[in-house]
This record gives structure tokens, C-alpha cells and sequence, in this order.
């Protein structure tokens, strides 16, 4: 009986190489607005792959607290957020990626977790284990997972 | 024939929602066996800043699991509670006592669930239910103590909810309880583990709201120890805390620690006023 509520599994180990051209999350540099300006994986992001992030649990889980009509086929939708149905109206690539790695750098407060960050938690843990988190944590996502999900941010335009 | 507890409007609605998630009349009343008239909703207390009312969880519930709890033979928490009424009964411990030789029936300490956690002179600290019931069975029967979230301990704390039921929640949170009371309050708004959650975030900011298929209530513990669904059994009230710290992904506290009795007694002063509803009924 192991069941979570958000991201249930960590699937995020293999972020552990940082690849070249990759950004580590303390050298990440967020602007006034909290937007991030250049990619974090040094390379672009597949919306497919995004896609899937956004509906997985041991993923981004996106929806636990984010509608998204697009993703309908896809149960259950919580209603923490606002409707991420067009979004890419409402921001840049630039705000996106920095919503989606710290989002409480454009909404201060926010309950929104941060997806590309790794220090300054109180008592974080080992996962979903319960125990005290061993060595350096692993971010939420990958940087290249980040680029994805924004990349598939992007295409939620609205009709 | 069981007599259907349901008043009015809720009657019907019990019988037309069907679908496992449907949402359940937010009106409805939880009267149990027919007489005990649950209060489910209540003025905030006045130490609430940021809410003018308090619900009982079972109003987030399915009217399917709702209706479990409406009679005592529906109700799978009840067989425990059976149980511990035979514990309660019988000697151990070194002295050859039981419960019944000090508290004559579990009926004699109705009114007990609803004022703990308590402070308690004799050993200076705000004690829980638990910690009470385990000075009795170590300290007057010369036993070993329970397992503070073991199946003996659950059960006898259902049997003591089950005799209050109906009684509305009165923890003190001033006097020698305050410091206690605040170091609750602390650890309700603080955000935990890599997801950076408070209780608050969930409980009072978003109840009524979905997460992913989760209904959020508000978080109360008026209802424990509940049994659930998922796991079919009883499920004590820091059994549960320990799986919301772990959901933040946070390193939890401990079940009995000094952390989850202060958070108990904070967290049972937001239901002041709700009715003791032990053992309840979730998913
Ligand atoms: C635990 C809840 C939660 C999770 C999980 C979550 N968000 Fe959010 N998100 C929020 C909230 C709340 C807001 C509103 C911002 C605020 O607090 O004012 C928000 C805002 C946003 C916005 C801005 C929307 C707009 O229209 O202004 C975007 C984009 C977004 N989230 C994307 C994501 C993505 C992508 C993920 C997963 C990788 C995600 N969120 C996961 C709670 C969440
Ligand atoms: C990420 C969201 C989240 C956080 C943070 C959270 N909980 Fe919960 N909690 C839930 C969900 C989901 C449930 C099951 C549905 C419900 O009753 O709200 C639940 C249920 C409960 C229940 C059972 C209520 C009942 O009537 O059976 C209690 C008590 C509770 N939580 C207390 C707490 C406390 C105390 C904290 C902080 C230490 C906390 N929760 C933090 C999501 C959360």
C-alpha cells in the first residue's frame, strides 16, 4: 500500500550525468519576472516527450493539479491550477521555463512545486519513502524534461 | 431492516448517485443508527484565521462510502471496536487487572475521545488518547505498552471514539497546552519535503478542490481512527499524518513522537465543535 498522491515513483535517476550544455539547478538564472531565457538541456524539447511527462505520475504529473482538454483521453484532472488549455497565449518559452523549473519565482507562494530545484527544502526525503533523503537530491525533472514539457506547453494554443 | 439515517433530501440523493467518484450532496446530515445526530459542519473555531467553517470529512466523501457509515452494521470499523470491548474486558498485565476493573464500562469514559489530546499534570505534557491508554495498561496493570499504531491500540482507541460519538470536540489550547497548541500551528503551515507542501496547502487552501482523483476535505480528525477503504482497516490518526508528510516528499515524523502529538492536538483543535464520529468511514 504505496500509493501517492503526486509523482509516485522517482524515474528521474538517469539525470544523474549532467550532460554538456546542461544548466545544474543552482546555476540557473531566473530574471525579474522569473523567467528562464535559454534552454536548460542545451538542446530543444520534443512536445511528445513533454506530453507524456505531464500525464505520468512518477513524472511531472501536471494534472494532479492542471486541466488540460487536450489530455481528456487521460484521467483524472485536478483543479489545484488553472486550466492549462492556452497557455501559450498567456506566456513566452522564456516564462514557460521558468514556470515549470521554479514557479515560485513568477508566483510567489505559489503552491505550484518546483520541478528544477534542489536545495533550500525542509526535511526533504528519500522519494516517497518516508525516510530522510540520502546524498544530493535529483530534481523533479530532468533539464531535458523541462525543455519537453515546455516544448509541449507551447503547442496548447488556444483554438 | 436497517432503518436508511438519512434525512430529507440526502435520502434521496444517497440512492441516485451511483458512480463510484460521485461527489456527494454537500448538503446531506450523518445521523448514525438513526439517532446519533452528528454535527458535520460548525462555526470555526475562533482561533481559525482564514475560515468561518468547519467540515467533517465524511462530507467529501461518495454517497457509496458516506452510506457505510450511516449504520453500525454497515460500518467494517465497528467489528473492531467488538474487539477491543473483549480486551477491555479481560485481566493482564502483571496486577490481574483489565480495564473494567478501573473504568467499570467502556460507556463509564464516554466524553473521554472528545477533550484529548490533554495536558496531563502528573507527567507535565499534553498527552494523546494513545499515551493515556498505555500509562494505564504499563504504569496501574504493570503491562507491556501497545504499539502506539499497533491493531490493540487502534481497536481500543475506536472503542473509546465509538462511546463519544455524537459529542462535540473540546481539546484545550490555552494554559499548559499552549506552547504544544503552537508548535502544531508550526508544523501545520511549514512546507515540507521536495514538493514544499504545508497541511495548509491541501487542507485549507484547497479543500472541496481535486488533486489528480483525490476529493481534498479538510483534512479533520474528528472521524479517527478511520477505516478505510483502501487498506480495509482502521487507520490511526498518525498513521495518516505520517502518509501526508511522505506525500510531500518529505521525511516524516514518527507515530507518538512529541511532533505528531503537538500537530494532533493543533489539528483536533480546527474540529472543535465538529462531533467525535470515530470510527469513521473513507476511501
Ligand atoms: C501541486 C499543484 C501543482 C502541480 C503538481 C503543478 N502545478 Fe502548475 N500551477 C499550480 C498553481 C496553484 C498555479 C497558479 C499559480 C499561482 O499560484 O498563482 C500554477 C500555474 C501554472 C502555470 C501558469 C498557468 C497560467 O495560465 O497562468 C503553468 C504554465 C503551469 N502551472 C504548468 C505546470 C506544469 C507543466 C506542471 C508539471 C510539470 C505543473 N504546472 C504542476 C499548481 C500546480
Ligand atoms: C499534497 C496534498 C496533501 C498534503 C500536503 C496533506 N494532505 Fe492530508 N490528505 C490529502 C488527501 C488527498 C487526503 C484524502 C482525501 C481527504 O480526506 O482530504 C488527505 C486526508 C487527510 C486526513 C483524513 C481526513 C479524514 O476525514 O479522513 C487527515 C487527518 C489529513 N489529511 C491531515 C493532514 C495533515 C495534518 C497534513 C500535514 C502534516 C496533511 N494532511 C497534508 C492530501 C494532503
Amino acid at each position: 500500500m504505496k500509493r501517492t498522491i503526486l509523482f509516485a515513483v522517482g524515474l528521474i535517476a538517469a539525470s544523474t550525468v549532467v550532460m554538456a550544455g546542461t544548466t545544474a539547478p543552482s546555476d540557473v538564472s531566473f530574471d525579474d519576472q522569473g523567467a528562464i531565457a535559454n534552454t536548460l538541456s542545451g538542446a530543444a524539447g520534443d512536445p511528445e516527450s513533454g506530453k507524456t511527462i505531464m500525464r505520468t505520475r512518477g513524472l511531472g504529473n501536471c494534472i494532479a493539479c492542471h486541466e488540460v482538454s487536450e489530455l481528456s483521453d487521460f484521467p483524472f484532472h485536478g483543479d489545484i491550477g488553472p486550466s492549462l488549455d492556452g497557455v501559450a497565449g498567456r506566456w513566452s518559452a522564456e516564462e514557460l521555463r521558468g514556470i515549470v523549473a521554479n514557479a515560485k519565482m513568477t508566483f510567489p507562494d505559489t503552491m505550484m512545486p518546483a520541478f528544477y530545484k534542489t536545495d533550500g527544502f525542509i526535511r526533504p526525503g528519500n522519494g516517497f519513502t518516508g525516510k530522510a533523503a540520502e546524498g544530493e537530491l535529483e530534481p523533479l525533472l530532468s533539464a531535458q524534461q523541462i525543455e519537453d514539457v515546455v516544448a509541449y506547453l507551447l503547442t496548447l494554443k488556444e483554438e | 431492516m436497517k432503518a436508511l439515517a438519512l434525512k430529507g433530501v440526502a435520502a434521496v440523493s444517497a440512492l441516485s448517485f451511483v458512480a463510484a467518484s460521485a461527489l456527494a450532496d454537500e448538503n446531506a446530515n450523518l445521523v448514525v443508527n438513526g439517532e446519533i445526530d452528528m454535527t458535520i459542519r460548525a462555526p470555526a473555531p475562533d482561533h481559525m484565521e482564514n475560515m468561518s467553517e468547519v467540515m467533517s470529512g465524511w462530507l467529501f466523501r461518495s454517497s457509496e462510502t458516506q452510506a457505510l457509515q450511516l449504520d453500525d452494521f454497515e460500518n467494517p470499523g465497528m467489528i473492531w471496536v467488538d474487539d477491543a470491548r473483549e480486551v477491555f474486558a479481560s485481566e493482564s498485565g502483571s496486577g490481574g487487572e483489565s480495564c473494567a476493573s478501573c473504568h467499570d464500562s467502556p460507556e463509564a469514559l464516554a466524553g473521554v475521545r472528545a477533550v484529548y489530546p490533554k495536558w496531563d499534570e502528573e507527567h507535565g505534557e499534553v498527552q494523546s488518547l494513545e499515551m493515556q491508554i498505555n500509562e494505564c495498561v504499563t504504569e496501574r496493570m504493570g503491562g507491556e505498552p501497545w504499539k502506539y499504531t499497533g491493531g490493540t491500540m487502534v481497536n481500543m482507541t475506536a472503542l473509546l471514539a465509538s462511546v463519544s460519538r455524537g459529542m462535540a470536540v473540546n481539546v484545550a489550547i490555552d494554559g499548559p497546552a499552549q506552547s504544544t497548541w503552537e508548535m502544531g500551528r508550526d508544523l501545520y503551515y511549514t512546507r515540507t519535503g521536495q514538493l514544499e507542501l504545508s497541511c495548509a496547502n491541501c487542507h485549507e487552501d484547497n479543500y472541496g478542490n481535486m488533486i489528480r482523483a483525490d476529493h481534498l476535505s479538510q483534512g479533520q480528525i474528528n472521524g479517527f481512527p478511520v477505516y478505510r477503504l483502501k487498506n480495509a482497516k482502521l487507520n490511526a490518526v498518525h498513521s495518516r499524518f505520517k502518509g501526508c508528510v511522505r506525500d510531500t516528499r518529505a521525511q516524516t515524523y514518527s507515530p507518538g513522537s512529541p511532533e505528531f502529538i503537538a500537530l494532533e492536538l493543533y489539528v483536533a483543535s480546527r474540529g472543535n465543535g465538529l462531533s467525535v464520529e470515530g470510527p469513521s468511514v473513507r476511501n
